[in-house]
């Protein structure tokens, strides 16, 4: 209690007239709408929805236990998701300009509880995406240890005891499966993405930073979703949720359809509103030719997310309306087909995958280049690539209904196109075997990485050709083969891609170095242990073993056990990773430098954290970020900074001809940027 | 910057070369056919699936090889002591030559996995896979075994309607004889995977998904569903049998007659049958397990459905499985 918090009369006096404006009132900072009010509005708004669902379907709904109405689950999850938006203040914005009142401006965020509101700085956002994701991955990582323990021999060979019983093992690997495609989908779009995409294009600001918090709070809600279904009896349908079954399921499916259609709704907004950001907030001179790779990607991954999303809200509000009005768009006897859900879901699906799969392209190519010291190889190429990639993925769905019993004339087409699209993918290994040529190679952790995502992604997408050949695909189609095919894709190329991203962009973020010691170990660990999970999964699913079973043949035993165990070491690779993140950023933090890779991207010639309003005036870009080895004095952009000694930018005197440059180079002196350098 | 004429590109095509005349051979000769399902399978496939997977996995060796010796040598030839000072490289963009060249190999090679799976494909008899209720790739033999597999939560029956529609959980069927299984579901989507002949087929309940393949040996074959079905998915398997015709028409013959009684409570024999979501019309009137779309209403009944070769009756199939039998 201060001297003038005790004296309200002297306060009176010395302070102007109360503020008229809401937005003048200064409050403590936990006051606020945050987290906490955001929990208990949500609470709230599930038991009105519950109570009001079982309200409207009391006459006919006689269900057996009270959370096995639909109705009442469909209810209280749309109104606790409103509650949620409502409580962090998601909702102040439209609901003012609705009303015609003056909009209340958001909170100036300062300190620790800005990560717990309602924010507009895209830096916050990426951080809150950063630490989201990883709730995410860690509790689709927990399940998938669920899974693993399930599959051990003692377990799930025929006719042993298994650990878990059909049901609940189900329900671990549709939650699993659910949660993890949630995460891969945000996974770099949300935390990289967000945080650097401003960053590299000389923006201060995302083009809708109300929309981009938004996203970000309603990506959240699908974790909650997938949670509570446990509350439900869980799900039985496997992340595809496929129809007849999805209809005959618990209530627990109808947490997946409000949760997936949620977060569908927050990647469509995060979607376009990085597309919009790329395209308009470029800073001056930053033409096309000039993006970043990584912003590249996004561009093409907002496409997918902004174009194939929407397929997938469809899809799940027919199948909540097949469940609680009794419709019948998935129900084959009342006019329906369970085609539809498949045709509608895969027709979101496959674009999905390369949600997942282009954003670690962007970082690999960024990553190539700053540790090869070298430009990107075949930069046109490889933008070019990306897109062709997301216009080819909306014409590759029906490969996951080969024998489906849909009309076999179309096959070969899907096969085609399928293999077609391994060709604008291929470039990727283009861009890195061009880059790699007599490169400087520096190990550093983030480069280990990428080259792992590369070795992953090679087996990842040789054996999707296998997969997408019809005959090949008889034998191996819902098999383990297909799921030791996506998890070297989803896992080994884009989760290894991101955790690259993530040590070489933590610094940036953060303010601090990660342990290097520590990382080693980390991606040693990740690296070994992953192959050793995934692969022997491959045989396995050539041997015979289907997908989502608890039980399998007794020869198959061992490479279930090999694959178990790794993943349980796998998982503490994780640790490792959790370990040295609160180390090096809370208990033991060093202070990064602004450019500690000698990188000349934008967003390393600026200080580490990124400032508030990240460039004191909008930059003038000079140059490409990949001009290693083509002279030293054009720097990537013109900051404005007055900076003693540095030359002022000079075109002329900088670019020498590319062939005349030494191929081994100077040593590398462009201090524009590096602290203390 | 020349960047064609180089040593490393005359070691690296030799370590290359070198490898994928190695590897390649080693995979054709002596691993190729004892991929699954193949000779480790009791009962061989007569689709092309298992030469297909050879075809392909010698097409992608080279490729992957290829990869992983550039980056490789790479790596050794080109990476920098830990703590050399930062340099950078040469400023090499891109290459015209280099990335149109590789463009039009990776098409190539796609155009020859594309053109060979098709062909494989449609050679015989649509390799095994469901292909639908009017299916477009039929086998060559003019006789073909029509038998029903019908999916339910959680197991698996099987009706033989050229022997009178009775319906068993034993699924028998002879070799050198082309089948036709004609898969369908009760409930939610099944998949009938009869992994060693090399069929796989959803069984979706309302739909005929037509899958062939033609058994050349004797022996046992495993069958899982491989699709998401239920809490018992994972038990829901079952073993069929590859037995000479004659064995299978005593067994059939017998089967016929010993189930007969059994027979007339069944719904009469329809490629498709209504799920039974409605309550109560899980029995018709006459005691019917589950209700009939009737033959004249089904949509696929008297559809070109299978070119008209599942309609043989028993005479007609007769003098193919086996000689000697009533």
């Amino acid at each position: 209690m201060t001297l003038e918090a005790a004296r309200p009369a002297d306060v009176g006096h010395a302070t102007p007239p109360p503020p008229l404006s809401v937005a003048t009132r200064r409050r403590p900072a936990w006051m606020g709408q945050h987290v906490g009010t955001a929990l208990v509005l949500m609470v709230g708004g599930y038991a009105l929805g519950h109570w009001a669902g079982n309200l409207i379907t009391g006459s006919y709904s006689a269900p057996y236990f009270v959370f096995q109405n639909d109705a009442a689950a469909f209810l209280g999850l749309l109104f606790g998701i409103l509650g949620w938006l409502t409580g962090i203040g998601a909702l102040n914005y439209p609901a003012a300009k609705l009303l015609g009142r003056e909009p209340t401006p958001e909170d100036p965020s300062e300190g620790w509880i800005r990560y717990f509101k309602f924010t507009v700085d895209h830096k916050v956002v990426g951080l809150q995406y950063l630490v989201g994701v990883l709730i995410f991955l860690f509790t689709g990582g927990l399940l998938a240890m669920g899974i693993r323990t399930e599959l051990l021999s003692f377990s799930g060979t025929a006719g042993s005891s298994p650990i878990f019983n059909p049901d609940a093992y189900l329900q671990i690997v549709s939650a699993h499966g659910t949660i993890m495609m949630m995460m891969a989908s945000s996974l770099v779009v949300g935390p990289l993405g967000n945080y650097l995409v401003p960053l590299m294009i000389g923006s201060r600001k995302m083009a809708f930073p109300r929309v981009e918090a938004a996203s970000f709070w309603a990506f959240m809600t699908g974790l909650v979703c997938i949670l509570a279904s446990f509350g439900f009896g869980g799900f039985d349908t496997g992340w595809t949720g496929y129809a007849p079954l999805q209809t005959q399921d618990k209530a627990g499916i109808d947490c997946y359809l409000v949760g997936f259609a949620i977060v569908g709704t927050g990647m469509v907004l995060a979607g376009f509103n990085i597309a919009a950001t790329i395209i308009n907030n470029r800073a001056p001179g930053l033409t096309w030719g000039r993006l970043p790779i990584f912003v590249w990607s996004m561009l093409a991954t907002t496409s997918l997310l902004t174009l194939a999303t929407p397929v997938l809200f469809v899809a799940c509000l027919f199948g909540g309306l097949d469940r609680v009005a009794e419709t019948a768009f998935y129900v084959n006897e009342h006019g329906g087909s369970s085609f539809l859900w498949e045709n509608l879901f895969w027709f979101f699906g496959h674009p999905e995958v390369y949600i997942m799969a282009l954003p670690g392209f962007g970082i690999v190519a960024e990553l190539l280049s700053t540790f090869c010291r070298k430009p990107v190889f075949a930069y046109r190429f490889s933008a070019a690539g990306m897109i062709g990639v997301a216009l080819l993925s909306f014409f590759v769905w029906q490969h996951h209904l080969f024998q489906s019993g849909i009309d076999p004339d179309m096959r070969p087409l899907f096969m085609l196109t399928t293999e077609l699209i391994s060709i604008p993918t291929g470039l990727i290994y283009l861009i890195a075997m061009g880059t790699l040529w007599k490169a400087k190679i520096r190990f550093e952790v983030p480069m280990l990485f990428a080259l792992a995502m590369f070795f992953n992604f090679l087996i990842g997408g040789m054996t999707g050709v296998f997969l997408s050949d019809v005959p090949v695909d008889v034998t191996l189609h819902g098999s383990f083969f297909v799921l030791a095919h996506f998890h070297y894709t989803i896992m080994g190329g884009l989760v290894f891609a991101f955790f690259g991203g993530l040590y070489y962009w933590i610094p940036k973020m953060t303010g601090h170095m990660l342990n290097e010691r520590l990382a080693k170990i980390h991606f040693w660990m990740m690296f070994v242990f992953f192959n050793l999970t995934f692969f022997p999964l491959f045989i396995v699913g050539f041997l015979g073993q289907p997908r989502r079973v608890f039980e399998y043949a007794h020869n198959l035993g061992t490479l279930n056990d090999i694959a178990s165990v790794s993943a349980y070491l796998l998982a503490t690779s994780f640790l490792v990773f959790v370990a040295n993140f609160v180390w090096s950023v809370f208990v033991d933090p060093k202070p990064a430098p602004a450019n500690p890779w000698g990188s000349l991207g934008l967003e390393w010639q600026i200080a580490s954290p990124a400032p508030p309003d990240n460039f004191d005036r909008i930059p003038i870009v000079l140059n490409d970020p990949y001009h290693y080895g083509e002279g030293h004095r054009v720097p990537v952009a013109d900051l404005g900074l007055v900076r003693a000694g540095a030359a002022p930018p000079a075109r002329a005197s900088a670019e020498s001809p590319a062939g005349a440059s030494p191929s081994d180079g100077g040593t590398w002196s462009d201090d524009g940027g590096r602290a203390g350098g | 910057m020349a960047v064609t004429s180089n040593r490393h590109w005359r070691r690296l095509l030799l370590i290359w070369l070198v490898l994928s005349a190695v590897i390649d051979p080693i995979f054709w000769f002596f691993v190729g056919d004892k991929i699954p399902p193949g000779a480790l399978s009791e009962s061989n496939v007569a689709n092309g699936a298992t030469f297909d997977a050879k075809v392909l996995s010698v097409t992608a060796i080279p490729v992957v090889i290829a990869v992983l010796v550039y980056g490789a040598y790479a790596l050794i030839v080109w990476r920098q002591p830990k703590g050399a000072p930062l340099t950078d490289g040469p400023p090499l963009r891109g290459h015209a030559g280099i990335q149109w060249a590789w463009l039009g190999v990776t098409t190539a090679i796609v155009l020859w996995v594309f053109t060979f799976g098709t062909y494989e494909l449609v050679q015989p008899e649509g390799a095994g896979g469901g292909e639908g209720p009017n299916p477009v790739w039929t086998p060559t033999s003019n006789t073909v075994l029509p038998v029903q597999v019908i999916g339910q939560q959680w197991y698996w029956t099987f009706r033989y309607p050229t022997f009178g529609g009775f319906e068993t959980s034993a699924l028998v069927v002879p070799d050198h004889t082309a089948i036709a299984f004609h898969v369908t579901s009760l409930d939610v989507i099944h998949d009938f995977w009869a992994y060693q002949i090399g069929v796989k087929a959803d069984a979706n309940p309302g739909s005929d998904n037509i899958a062939y393949a033609t058994p050349t040996r004797t022996g046992s074959f495993t069958v899982r569903c491989d699709e998401l079905c239920g809490i018992w998915h994972g038990a829901m398997y079952t073993t069929g049998k590859v037995v000479s015709k004659t064995d299978f028409e005593q067994w059939a013959t017998a089967s016929e007659r010993k189930l007969a009684p059994l027979t007339k409570t069944l719904p009469k024999f329809s490629w498709v049958y209504v799920p039974s979501a409605n309550p109560g019309a899980a029995f018709a009137a006459d005691g019917s397990r589950y209700p009939v779309i009737s033959p004249s209403l089904s949509p696929n009944s008297d559809s070109p459905a299978s070119g008209g070769k599942d309609s043989f009756s028993k005479e007609e199939i007769a003098p193919y499985l086996g000689e000697g039998q009533p």
